[in-house]
């Protein structure tokens, strides 16, 4: 234990927890509304996020920005930032929808058990890593500094830099954007509607299959925006950055209550701070460790996660 | 004919729920469907309204064929289904309940005309608006159920027991107001166990027994029948 090394770095690990746990809010979104419409965990949401991180540096360098640009002034770093959020949702929600119509459609009319789609989530998971694993022979892709690190205040003697801003509030204005969509207009109350009762959803003219090819697009846009935050914050990626990304973003949606779109923020918010507090507290090499721990230890408690309900429940 | 079902049998996996039925139902008509627990009652409404595919046999509305059409665009050509046990939408207000009742319409006006008719029909309704839908009692949930099956405009109604679990006055209100409901220009397909209620309202009526239509008739005729008197009737 460091317990006084935690002590006086208390604001700096909150701070860089919070800019983690915000890309584990959005890739924990993707596996809470296909959970909460389906009742099915996608395994391969992982990889959905994965893909999109390789979506943004091929994009920059496409258009011109290698590895080693400077882009400068804020005029390109705006016009690169929103490349890379199109060109890495555009990947990821193909990669959803694709998953969807391969993997899970045609097995619905059959009604199988539930074990059945989780052995082809795995599968789907599995084909997407190893096809991106060969196809850049296993090596890591690396892209240019969009944002240089500069302190913009302090808080508590803590410096916040303008990155860790960025990922924080891009974060939660993603999730604010999609919580209006299913909330406010009608194909949201069609994703509520199937999440609630599907027949009766069917009865009222909601076509099903449409809605959840909607609800898989929407998580693979919230991955590629994840996917964007975490190539400007980390810099570099691989075909396996997925797996324990993808594992943590789905211990955020359990522990928030999965199937609750605010659960998934409070549930990655919260699972990115105690992590890096584990972190500090016990070492570096434990962050992973104290995840599941606090992810157990809160289940034991609320076996339905911080928020409970699911989306079937919520209310607008 | 509004809807003809000609022939028609329906599988859940290995068990036969309906051996060849065939029904009519024509346009302006209350046709009331009774039967025994597990006869095939509601097996009938879900494959009329396409919640489940029939192994054999016809369904044709307004003279489309829609044996084999989705259910959602069945309710685009007018049928529209108050399902047993309600199934309203536990996490959505009424108003919302009764938003989802006109998905698939556009017409601002007439929607708004609807939703006015609807709280006509059943004004408590209008008084609880703004309540969630899963914390209605049993009657009010029955009440949105079939307002909510109303704001389609359907040119076909399929009524699954919309008097069970509601108390004697207000079944008779129920079906006072099924009535009206026909009498303002919808068809009506109403499946009973209150036999006594659905075949004074009704204008004819079949029985279903195991899946099969065993007797059919006007509904003042299945009144006065002694097996149907018997059977659904009771000692009356
Ligand atoms: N999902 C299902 N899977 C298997 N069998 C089913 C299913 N739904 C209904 N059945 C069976 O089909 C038969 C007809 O059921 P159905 O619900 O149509 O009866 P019903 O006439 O509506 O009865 P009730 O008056 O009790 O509502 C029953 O024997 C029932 O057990
Ligand atoms: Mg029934």
């Amino acid at each position: 234990m460091q317990f006084e090394y935690w002590l006086d770095n208390f604001w700096s690990l909150t701070v860089g927890g919070l800019t983690q746990g915000a890309i584990y809010a959005l890739v924990a979104l993707g596996y809470t509304l296909v959970y909460g419409v389906l009742r099915l965990i996608n395994f391969a949401h992982s990889e959905v996020f994965m893909i999109g991180t390789f979506a943004v540096p091929i994009a920059w360098t496409a258009i011109g920005y290698g590895r080693d640009a400077h882009p400068s002034g804020l005029g390109s770093v705006v016009l690169l930032f929103a490349v890379g959020l199109i060109a890495a949702a555009l990947a990821s929600a193909a990669t959803a929808m694709l998953v969807e119509r391969v993997a899970y459609r045609p097995l619905r009319p059959k009604n199988p058990p539930s074990l059945i789609f989780l052995i082809t989530a795995i599968g789907a998971s599995v084909v997407l890593s190893e096809a991106v694993g060969l196809l850049v022979k296993r090596k890591p892709m690396g892209a240019m500094t969009l944002i240089q690190p500069k302190e913009v205040f302090t808080i508590f003697g803590t410096s916040v830099d303008n990155v860790q801003l960025l990922v924080v509030g891009a974060a939660i204005g993603m999730m604010l954007l999609l919580d209006q969509f299913i909330n406010r207009t009608r194909a949201g109350r069609g994703v509520r509607a199937v999440a609630q009762n599907p027949d009766a959803a069917a009865l009222m003219g909601v076509n099903r299959d449409r809605i959840i090819l909607m609800i898989f697009m929407l998580g693979g846009i919230m991955a590629g925006g994840a996917a964007l935050l975490y190539m400007i914050k980390v810099g570099s990626t691989k075909y396996d950055a997925g797996f324990l990304l993808g594992v943590k973003a789905f211990a955020a949606a359990v522990l928030g209550g999965i199937g609750n779109l605010r659960g998934a923020l409070l549930g990655g918010l919260l699972l990115g701070v105690v992590e890096n507090w584990g972190a500090g507290l016990i070492g570096d090499k434990w962050i992973d460790a104290t995840a599941f721990v606090v992810l157990v230890v809160i289940l034991m408690f609320r076996p339905t996660g911080l928020l409970g309900e699911s989306l079937g429940r919520a209310r607008a | 004919m509004l809807l003809e079902i000609e022939n028609l049998s329906l599988h859940y996996g290995r068990i036969q729920a309906l051996h060849g039925i065939s029904i009519e139902v024509g346009e302006g008509e209350i046709v009331a469907l009774i039967g025994a627990n597990g006869a095939g009652k509601s097996t009938t409404m879900r494959a009329i309204s396409g919640l489940r595919m029939p192994s054999s046999g016809k369904i044709r509305f307004a003279g489309h064929d829609i044996t084999r059409e989705r259910a959602d665009r069945r309710v685009v050509r007018g049928i529209s289904q108050s399902p047993e046990g309600r199934g309203i939408f536990p996490g959505m207000t009424v108003l919302e309940n009764l938003d989802m009742g006109c998905y698939t319409r556009k017409d601002r006006a007439g929607i708004k005309e609807d939703l006015e008719r609807v709280f006509g029909l059943f004004p408590r309704l209008s008084e609880r608006r703004k309540q969630v839908g899963g914390t209605m009692s049993g009657g009010e949930q029955q009440m949105l159920a079939i307002g909510r099956a109303l704001m389609a405009r359907p040119k076909l109604l399929l009524l699954d027991e919309p008097s069970m679990g509601l108390a004697p006055l207000l079944i008779q209100q129920i079906f006072t107001i099924i009535e009206e409901i026909n009498q303002q220009g919808t068809t009506i397909l109403l499946v009973e166990q209150n036999a006594q209620q659905a075949l004074s309202r009704a204008h004819r009526a079949y029985v279903l027994e195991t899946g099969q239509i065993v007797k059919t008739g006007t509904g003042a005729e299945l009144l006065v029948d002694p097996k149907v008197k018997d059977a659904y009737l009771g000692v009356a």
